[in-house]
């Protein structure tokens, strides 16, 4: 799926902590210290308490499905459809929006609320991106 | 503070045609739809001391029209927005900052997908490399409405038990008004099965579970109680106005089988003093068959979930009991990209009696509620005839 027209994320001061830990194949989101929870997208504060004390941590890759679509217009170059488009619910709380791979875009195959957990895709030097698979229950 | 009975929307019409509009602007559609809707009224131009819009820089509008407006909004919410701007056309009026407000609306949907022309829409959503939507959604091949909705469509079915047939039942109720207004764009006779067989756009939206595209503008005027009562046409009250968010993108939604619809449906209520049981005519937005269903749910019309159950057995269909998007909505009459004021347009219609085969008797009340982003923005109003 990776093509040179791939369009790819563009780190952000308040996002490169993010990325590296992706680029090392390990899944890292803020957590605010005020409130004890986790938090995704990352800000430089907790959107659940507006606190600033927030700190990096690696979280386990595993989610469920929250839901999902079967995408058959390609919306982005190097997407070949019929894809699926997922939103996931990590094990620590928040959820994001990713890609379901190694499944066919079968809604036979495909439950909300079925386990996952998360594979790293080497989109190009600096850029691994998230994506998600299932596991065997 | 309540705002309701202090303004009278008084003036409502289309650009010169709507649907394919070769050999326009925009722009133009704005400015024909602004002389359309003031002509309505019994305004001129000149009276306009209030601008509002959403697309264009509202500053580049009053420009190109040759007004220099007192007050101005350009309240960009995707396509709500022109829903909201009539509660904050009535604030300044009531603040008595304008006296007559001019919301205009114009897109060239279709003939921007062709090539031939700009939409108007203004600039796109996904614009900033930096955003978090360029980072950490559209490398996952996600980015215009069907490809989000869909995300919620499918999780309302999953607690909720929600059907692909009800959700047809949405677009097959609102054709067969679209079959009673000569303006609407697809007139043609359609089932459940035609829906249910209709190729995926993104699973579980079939092609006709989605809005058109199309070419088309605009416009309303209002102004304050007193003045409303000397006009052209008999007015219709605002009697009750909210706005909310819950969220920009749909994946920070924080329950995703809900919209924001809840929160200002329940103070457009609260300001009307009324309850969804004192509605005669509904007008939602449909930019999917999906997003009208929810938005009923929302409203409180149905409980949380029923909303299948509810619309089904063609309730909302001409002589049901459910009278909705009377106009043939944005599935089936038009849909330019931000298709609130057509709301806004037809409600006043059905409140004046002007709708002839359509015309939905005895209507006294009408609950108009549009939706912006991707189900981020929402704006709800109840008018209600003298």
């Amino acid at each position: 799926m990776t093509t040179p027209q791939r369009l790819l994320p563009q780190p952000s001061p308040e996002t490169q902590r993010y990325w590296d830990g992706c680029k090392q194949h390990e899944l890292w989101i803020p957590y605010c210290t005020d409130c004890s929870q986790h938090f995704f997208y990352p800000r430089p504060f907790c959107p659940q308490c507006f606190g600033w004390s927030v700190e990096w941590r690696r979280v386990s890759g595993r989610a469920t499905l929250y839901t999902y679509s079967i995408q058959y217009r390609a919306y982005a170059p190097g997407f070949e459809p019929p894809y699926v488009t997922a939103i996931v619910q990590l094990e620590e709380g928040p959820r994001m929006l990713t890609n379901l791979v190694d499944i066919e875009p079968d809604p036979e195959q495909i439950r909300c609320d079925m386990p996952l957990e998360v594979v790293f895709e080497d989109a190009s030097d600096e850029i691994s991106l998230p994506k998600f698979r299932p596991v065997a229950s | 503070m309540s705002l309701s009975k202090k303004v009278a929307l008084v003036g409502v019409d289309e650009s010169d045609e709507i649907g394919i509009c070769e050999g326009k602007t925009a722009l133009n559609l704005h400015a024909e739809a602004a002389r359309n809707a003031l002509r309505d009224a019994g305004l001129q131009l000149s009276d306009v001391d209030g601008l509002f819009t959403a697309g264009p820089s509202v500053m580049g509008l009053a420009e190109y029209l040759g007004i220099q407006p007192s007050y101005m909004d350009g309240t960009s919410v995707g396509g709500s927005s022109f829903v909201i701007e009539v509660e904050h056309a009535a604030a300044a009026i009531d603040a008595g900052i304008c006296s007559v407000a001019l919301i205009t609306h114009g897109e060239m949907g279709y003939s921007a997908r062709r090539g031939r022309a700009s939409r108007g829409g203004g600039p796109g959503r996904f614009f900033d490399p930096e955003s978090a939507q360029a980072q950490f959604e559209m490398p996952y091949g996600v980015g215009p409405p069907p490809s989000a909705y869909s995300l919620a469509a499918m999780r309302h079915m999953h607690e909720y038990g929600t059907t692909s047939e009800q959700l047809a039942e949405v677009a097959v109720a609102t054709r067969k008004w679209a079959q009673l207004n000569p303006k609407a764009f697809m007139r043609d006779p359609l089932s459940i099965d035609d829906v249910l067989s209709s190729r995926w756009i993104a699973y579980p939206f079939h092609l006709l579970d989605c809005c058109l595209v199309t070419d088309a503008g605009g416009a309303c005027v209002i102004v304050g109680a007193d003045r409303a009562k000397e006009l052209a046409k008999p007015p219709v009250w605002l009697l009750g106005s909210g706005e909310a968010t819950t969220h920009g993108s749909l994946v920070n939604n924080p329950d995703l089988t809900q919209t924001p619809a809840r929160y200002s449906g329940k103070r457009a209520f609260e300001m009307a003093g009324m309850t969804p049981k004192d509605i005669d005519v509904v007008e939602v937005y449909d930019s999917f068959t999906y997003t009208a269903l929810v938005t009923i749910e929302e409203l409180g019309f149905c409980e949380k979930g029923e909303g299948g159950p509810f619309l089904s057995n063609q309730r909302s269909a001409p002589g049901g009991d459910f009278p909705m998007n009377t106009n043939g909505g944005g599935l089936s009459y038009t849909h330019p990209g931000m298709y609130g004021m057509f709301l806004i347009i037809e409600a006043v219609r059905q409140l004046r009696g002007e709708c002839g085969e359509r015309q939905v008797p005895n209507a006294k009340t009408a609950l108009v509620n549009g939706t912006g982003g991707a189900l981020s923005s929402t704006g709800t109003l109840i008018l209600g005839g003298d």
